[in-house]
């Protein structure tokens, strides 16, 4: 039995500690890939460090910015291992695509072409891969950005979960756009552009011994359309963008709150959460702000720019639910609070890992 | 281990000498046991933990728990005012 | 949701807490027992909203909590088996044992499966004949009816490789327990609306007589635990110390008779060791000789598993409602959710993981606060 104090802690803090003992991890856990706590850990302690100054510097955002003559060009690339492969609202072909267009456009990209690589499990059907490459080129094409480039690779049976796609993105910044998440400011409006827990239920309501039958559907779509909207709006006022995938808006908001050194402070009765999303959660005793989403995001702009952003915003598709869920207030601690039903104040924290369901 | 969520019974049907029903809570549904509560009828709203139903939910009595909460002599409900929202200790 | 967001009405629960307000004359300190409500009120922010000589007690009320450590290790012994199944809850997963915990397990390997209910267990162990399936049965009485249904249909159907690790607490001894305790400071008890669902409310009407105290039987929604708390809080006023329900949608006095009826047949009750407080007498269920054929402990021999509970650990003084999360000195700098020391910072419920995630004594929030 042995613990590890954080460097800096004195022996008598040591000494009192309950003497439990810590479960050292030294395997990856689930929780690693949640796009909460453990993520980031995982980033910051082991993947990071090992890949040299450049990689180092700046903050962490949705893509990277490389600078060509005068060029901004935007590169992402993401992995897909969702399992249903299929679920109401889309398929992990789709999903491959808008996940790194969205990713182009949080950083103020339009999309200019998309590689897809697949590493595929022997013994796979192919009528089920002609069926997801299928959604993949339908969903480029409507999205209007073209796979141009690509790889597949065959592992044995039993060594891969029937498929793992990768998408990487090439993006061209809109001039106007300079979006990252050190640029919120005390005074920001926090917008959202849709529902909230619509992609973490349905993908969850599929899954065995959590099943239930429902009519949510999964909220994934390319949103760089919605992005060029806002953008030709208000230009570089909108701070930060973010789609908030893995771990849920609260992940997302804590990151940028500690990005940017700012807190922020939501209203829950305020948080767009559809009915059958609040009662799913319910049930499993989730919490829809630690839910993933595929087809929103949130948006922190200059406080003169919200009512005509939402509006327009509104006018769309993508975001006709658009709505305000908050603000950026002082400086002096960063992390995101909300006001409660009741009229209390809670603070809202990261996912830590996986997230499990709740019986109690 | 308390999570017990209220919800309506939609329809029912035995399987494994089981009384089981389908159960709607806000638009999600889920099969659920229905052996504890056997006068539930369709309709019924029932209060669910870990896939049974524990208790059949009383209807008059909860409409009857919001009501007195709303007659309470409220004058002073008005006047919300610093008083009762400057208690933020976190 | 309909009866869930009725009961989260605003400008009702402001109505409550002037009401509150106004009774309340003295200082009086309340327990709730159950951890959803301490859920509730910590994500809510209710006891915030209080008037300040009124103290919410966090009590025992988190099965994950008291599980004492052997019976975590017994699960890991199980769970660590190639021919096994093991699931459980998903609070469970975290919770530290003396050298692992289950998700740890899982990542070194070991078929460890998340479970909404024990008829999903017992569906994995029809549908996969040459495994074992083993179903840690934590709980309240809350829980103890669907356990029960597990293991009967297991026995009707015959089947040997389903079997349960039981962990069943009861209520009304804890809380006798702790109100036989000298450095008791509780003056009244929101009772568990969803054990009273299932047990009634006859077996707190003799508690309150003999210590004196009022017990509300209280439900879960923000609006419940006002109204239960303001009617602790008249009785405390008036002197009296009955037992009251607040929860009249769902429960009754002499609560579930079938459900009951279920719980007699397959569980008989016994001592049991809780995390922290110790052995209280006849406090826990075990199977009855009639189901004992699933008992995960005699299945797979790990009878022997003892372990002591460290006697420096304050879970227990938390769980007891002596002190709170802050007073911990690793509350928060060794002890996180993250990497939890002891089961209250493990499951959600806990009163230290309810009072970290909702923030409290972890950074200058006042100031700021006033400022927003």
């Amino acid at each position: 039995m042995s613990l590890e104090a954080p460097p800096g802690t004195s022996a008598a803090l040591v000494a009192n500690a309950c003497p439990v003992p810590r479960v050292e991890s030294e395997r990856v856990l689930l929780g690693h890939g949640s796009g909460g706590q453990l993520s980031a850990e995982l980033l910051r302690e082991v993947i990071v460090p090992a890949l040299g100054k450049a990689a180092r510097s700046g903050a962490m955002e949705d893509g990277a910015v490389i600078h060509v003559d005068s060029h901004d060009l935007v590169m992402s690339t993401d992995s897909f291992v969702v399992n249903p492969r299929f679920f109401a609202g889309g398929d992990i072909g789709c999903l491959a695509v808008h996940g790194t267009v969205n990713d182009l456009a949080m950083m103020g990209a339009m999309p200019i072409a998309l590689t897809l690589a697949l590493v595929i499990e022997e013994g796979f059907p192919i009528e089920e891969l002609r069926t997801i490459c299928e959604s993949v080129g339908r969903a480029a094409t409507a999205a209007g950005v073209p796979v141009v480039t690509g790889d597949t690779k065959v592992v044995g049976r039993g060594d891969a979960d029937g498929i793992f796609i990768n998408t990487a993105g090439l993006g061209s910044r809109l001039p106007a756009a300079r979006p990252s998440a050190t640029r919120a400011t005390i005074g920001d409006v926090v917008l959202l552009s849709g529902p909230i827990g619509l992609h973490g239920t349905t993908v969850m309501s599929t899954r065995v011994g959590l099943g239930f039958e429902s009519d949510i559907a999964s909220d994934t779509q390319p949103l760089h359309r919605l992005v060029e909207l806002m953008v030709a709006i208000a230009g570089d006022a909108i701070h930060v963008m973010r789609d908030p995938t893995r771990g849920g808006l609260a992940s997302a908001l804590n990151e940028i709150a500690q990005t940017s050194g700012v807190q922020i402070c939501l209203d829950e009765d305020t948080i767009p959460v559809p009915p059958t999303v609040a009662a799913a959660c319910e049930i499993l005793g989730l919490d829809p702000l630690h839910v993933a989403n595929e087809g929103c995001l949130v948006a922190i702009v200059a406080p003169e720019f919200a009512g005509d952003l939402i509006a327009a915003m509104q006018q769309t598709p993508e975001g006709r639910e658009a709505c305000a869920i908050g603000h950026v207030t002082d400086a002096d601690a960063t992390r995101v609070v909300m006001s409660t039903l009741v009229g209390s104040r809670r603070i809202v924290d990261m996912l830590i890992g996986e997230q499990l369901p709740r019986i109690c | 281990m308390c999570l017990g969520i209220p919800g309506r019974v939609t329809s029912i049907a035995t399987a494994d000498g089981l009384r089981m029903g389908i159960v709607d809570f806000g638009g999600v549904r889920k099969d659920v046991c229905l052996s504890y509560v056997p006068e539930t009828e369709i309709g019924d709203y029932v209060v669910v933990h870990v896939g049974f139903a524990i208790s059949h939910l009383d209807e008059v009595e909860a409409l009857r728990t919001l009501e007195i909460i709303a007659t309470m002599p409220g004058a002073l409900a008005q006047e919300l005012g610093p008083a009762a929202d400057a208690r933020f200790a976190i | 949701m309909k009866y869930v967001d009725e009961y989260r009405d605003p400008i009702l629960a402001k109505q409550l807490i002037v009401e509150i307000n106004a009774a309340v004359t003295r200082p009086w300190s309340l327990m709730e027992v159950c951890g959803g409500q301490t859920h509730t009120i910590v994500r809510q922010g209710i006891d915030d909203l209080l008037p300040a000589g009124l103290r919410m007690v966090h009590g025992p009320g988190c099965p994950v909590c008291v599980t004492p450590l052997e019976l975590i290790d017994k699960a890991c012994a199980i769970a660590a088996r190639p021919d096994v199944i093991f699931t459980s809850y998903g609070d469970m997963l975290r919770v530290p044992g003396s050298h692992t915990d289950l998700l740890s397990l899982k990542a070194r390997g070991s078929d460890v499966r998340i479970v909404y209910s024990p008829m999903d267990a017992l569906r994995m162990a029809i549908e996969a004949p040459d495994r074992q399936v083993v179903f840690f049965a934590v709980g309240f009485e809350t829980t103890a009816p669907a356990n029960a249904m597990a293991v009967i249909q297991a026995k009707e159907l015959g089947l040997r490789n389903f079997s349960v690790l039981v962990s069943h607490v009861l209520v009304p001894p804890a809380m006798t327990a702790l109100l036989e305790d000298p450095e008791c400071g509780i003056d009244a008890f929101l009772a568990a609306g969803h054990v009273c669902t299932v047990m009634g409310w006859r077996e707190y009407e003799p508690i309150a007589e003999k210590y004196h105290v009022p017990i509300v039987v209280t439900g879960f929604e923000p609006l419940d635990l006002l109204e239960g708390i303001l009617m602790a809080v008249r009785q405390l006023e008036a002197g009296q110390a009955t037992v009251e329900n607040q929860y009249i949608r769902a429960v009754q006095r002499l609560g579930n008779a079938h459900a009951q009826e279920a719980i007699s047949r397959v569980f008989a009750v016994t001592d049991r060791t809780w995390r922290g407080v110790g052995s209280i007498p006849r406090s826990g269920l075990t199977l009855a000789a009639d189901y004992a054929q699933f008992d995960a402990t005699t299945r797979f021999d790990v009878g022997g598993i003892e372990t002591a509970e460290h006697p420096a650990c304050i879970a227990g003084d938390i769980l007891r409602g002596v002190k709170v999360p802050t007073d911990c000195t690793a509350y928060g700098t060794l002890c996180t959710p993250r990497l939890p020391l002891g089961a209250p910072m493990v499951s959600s419920e806990g009163t230290c993981a309810a009072f970290y995630n909702a923030g409290r004594g972890r950074q200058a929030v006042a100031a700021s606060t006033a400022r927003s």
